[in-house]
C-alpha cells in the first residue's frame, strides 16, 4: 500500500478542471498565484521533488550563501500564501512520466494525478564536471538550498575555495568568498569570464574587479583532474598547473530538465518549445522558466533564458492561456547580478553582436555598455547605472533603437534616448 | 521593538500589521499575507514589483530615496511623487503608524 498522503486522494476525472504544476520552483509557484489571481477555479497542485517552500536561486550564490539572509526569507511565499489561494504543494514528490493520451501523471510510488491543464516548470540540474576525482564529497554546485548547506561548513575564512566556471554563479560565489576572506581561485576554461552573456568591456571589467579583491582568475584553463590528498584537493589543469583548494565549487551552467517532456512527445528545442502563450506541442500541456524555449519577437528566434524574470512572465502568461486570456509572452530579458558593491543589471540578449559601445567610465565603476546588431540595439549592461538600465528595458521593449553616437553621449540623460530615434514619438515631460 | 504599519489595497481593504524594526515592507508584507507586492527580485531593488504609495502626511519621515530606487521607479505603473519601493523602506521608530497603499498592477 502506498502512504496515505494527500496524492492518493486526487482522483480527479480528467474533464475536471484542474491544473497539475510539475516544479515547484519561482515558474511554478508564479504559475499556481497567477492562476488564482487570473480567477481560476479548479484544484491547483504544484508538485516539487525538494522538501521546502518553492524558494528563491538568485540569493544562493549571494546573500544567502554570504550568510546574510535566513532561509525563510528564500521563500518566494509562505505556507498561508499557498492556504489562502488553495494550492496545494507537494513537497518531497517526485515525477516519474507524463501520459498525455491519459491526461495523467505518475508520482515515484506509483500514485497518479489526473490534469486536465499540465504545466512544465522542471527547471534544470546543475551541469555536472565530468574530469577524474569530480565526484569527490568536498566538489560542490550551486542550484539548491542543500548545496549551499552541502558547503557552508567549509565556506570560512582562511579556506581555499576554487570555483570552476566564470559565469554568474562562478563570480558570484568568488565575490562572497573573497569577502568572506576565504583565498579564492577562478579556474575558466572559456577565454573571458562571462563569455556567452556579456561583451568584452564588462568581461574585462569584472576580471580586474575580482583580481583587484585578491582572487586569482585564469581563463583558457581546463580541469583534467582532481586528485584527493588526506586533507586536500589537487586540481590539475592542462595548463600543466596544479591548484590545491579545501573545497570547490562548480558553476558550469544548467541543464534544462527536459526528459519528461521528451518522453511524452512533447517538442523540445534546447528547451521544452512553447508558442508566445506558452503552449507546448501538445494539447493542454504548457511549459514556463529555465526548461522552456519560446520565440522571442524581438531576436526572431528561441530564447531559452534562466532568469527570475522569464520564470514569472512565462508563468503569467501560461496562467492566463489556461484561463482563455490573450497574454503573449513579448518582454525583453532582463537579469541582475550581485558582485561585491557591484550591480550588475542585463536588458536584452547580448549574443550576435557586431558593434558595442560604452557610455561612462569604467574606472568609476559605473559605465553602461550599449550592444547592437547590424545598427539596431540589441541588449544593455549596465554596472551601477539604473537609470540606463531602466532605459534599455523600455528602449528594448518598445523596439527604439538610439544611435550609438546617442547612447555615449553623458550630457542626453537615458530618458531622452528615446525621444532621439526618427519617427518616435517625443516623451510627453520633455516634448 | 515594533511598529504598526497600514496597508491600504487599491479597493480600500485596510491591513493593519506589526512590523519588527529592521524588517522592510516587502518583508513585511509578505509575512502578513498582505496581498498586491511581488518581490520578484526578493528585496535587492532589481525588479520594481514592490511599488507603493506612502500617505503625503510621511514622505517627509521616510530617509531619502537612493538613485537606484529612484531608477527603477521609472519602471513602475503610474509613478507620481508619493511612489516607493516597499523593499527599500526600512521599520524604523519614527515610521510608527506608516500608511501605505498597494497599487491596482501588482494585483
Amino acid at each position: 500500500m502506498p502512504e496515505p498522503t494527500a496524492v492518493s486522494t486526487m482522483t480527479d476525472a480528467p474533464t475536471n478542471n484542474n491544473a497539475v504544476i510539475i516544479g515547484a520552483g519561482q515558474a511554478g509557484a508564479q504559475a499556481a498565484f497567477s492562476l488564482r489571481q487570473q480567477g481560476f477555479k479548479g484544484r491547483v497542485v504544484l508538485v516539487g521533488d525538494e522538501p521546502t517552500l518553492p524558494y528563491q536561486r538568485p540569493p544562493l550564490s549571494k546573500a544567502y550563501l554570504a550568510g546574510e539572509l535566513p532561509e525563510a526569507r528564500l521563500y518566494i511565499k509562505p505556507q498561508g500564501f499557498y492556504d489562502k489561494a488553495d494550492i496545494e504543494l507537494l513537497t518531497s514528490a517526485r515525477v516519474e512520466g507524463i501520459d498525455p493520451g491519459a491526461r495523467q501523471v505518475r508520482l515515484a510510488g506509483g500514485d497518479t494525478l489526473a490534469y486536465r491543464h499540465l504545466v512544465l516548470a522542471t527547471g534544470g540540474r546543475a551541469r555536472r564536471l565530468n574530469c577524474p576525482g569530480a565526484d569527490d564529497p568536498r566538489v560542490h554546485y550551486l542550484r539548491t538550498l542543500e548545496d549551499v548547506r552541502g558547503l557552508q561548513a567549509d565556506f570560512v575564512a582562511g579556506k581555499r575555495l576554487v570555483v570552476i566556471g566564470g559565469g554568474y554563479v562562478g563570480l558570484e560565489t568568488a565575490a562572497v568568498a573573497a569577502r568572506h576572506g576565504l583565498q579564492v581561485t577562478v579556474l575558466v576554461a572559456r577565454p573571458t569570464v562571462l563569455n556567452r552573456v556579456c561583451g568584452p568591456e564588462v568581461s574585462r571589467f569584472f576580471t580586474q574587479v575580482h583580481r583587484d579583491a585578491g582572487v586569482a582568475l585564469c581563463c583558457d584553463t581546463a580541469i583534467t583532474a582532481i586528485r584527493a590528498e588526506s586533507q586536500y584537493l589537487v586540481i590539475d589543469t592542462n595548463n600543466g598547473y596544479s591548484v590545491q583548494a579545501d573545497l570547490l565549487v562548480v558553476g558550469i551552467g544548467l541543464e534544462p530538465n527536459l526528459e519528461l517532456a521528451e518522453a511524452a512527445g512533447v517538442s523540445c528545442d534546447n528547451g521544452i518549445a512553447t508558442d508566445e502563450n506558452g503552449r507546448c506541442s501538445l494539447p493542454d500541456i504548457y511549459a514556463a522558466g529555465d526548461c522552456a524555449s519560446h520565440p522571442s519577437a524581438i531576436y526572431a528566434r528561441r530564447l531559452r533564458l534562466e532568469s527570475v524574470q522569464n520564470a514569472v512572465e512565462q508563468a503569467k502568461t501560461v496562467a492566463a492561456s489556461i484561463c482563455g486570456k490573450h497574454r503573449p509572452y513579448t518582454q525583453a530579458p532582463w537579469f541582475w547580478s550581485d558582485q561585491f558593491d557591484l550591480k550588475l543589471q542585463s536588458a536584452g540578449v547580448v549574443s550576435g553582436f557586431d558593434q558595442s559601445v560604452v557610455r561612462g567610465d569604467p574606472e568609476t565603476r559605473s559605465f553602461a555598455v550599449f550592444y547592437y546588431r547590424a545598427g539596431v540595439l540589441i541588449a544593455v549592461d549596465a554596472i551601477n547605472r539604473p537609470t540606463e538600465f531602466v532605459a534599455a528595458r523600455k528602449l528594448l521593449d518598445q523596439g527604439l533603437s538610439p544611435s550609438s553616437e546617442v547612447v555615449c553621449n553623458e550630457a542626453i540623460p537615458p530618458a531622452d534616448f528615446a525621444a532621439t530615434v526618427t519617427g518616435a514619438k517625443p516623451v510627453a515631460s520633455h516634448g | 521593538m515594533t511598529i504598526k504599519v497600514t496597508y491600504i489595497e487599491h479597493d480600500g481593504t485596510e491591513r493593519e500589521v506589526i512590523v519588527e524594526e529592521g524588517v522592510n515592507l516587502m518583508d513585511a508584507a509578505l509575512d502578513n499575507m498582505v496581498p498586491g507586492i511581488d518581490g520578484d527580485c526578493g528585496g535587492v531593488c532589481a525588479c520594481a514589483t514592490c511599488h507603493v504609495r506612502v500617505d503625503p502626511d510621511w514622505a517627509d519621515k521616510l530617509p531619502a530615496m537612493e538613485d537606484t530606487e529612484n531608477a527603477m521607479l521609472e519602471l513602475a505603473d503610474a509613478r507620481d511623487d508619493r511612489s516607493r519601493l516597499a523593499c527599500q523602506i526600512i521599520a524604523a521608530p519614527e515610521l510608527d503608524g506608516l500608511v501605505v497603499h498597494t497599487p491596482e498592477g501588482q494585483h
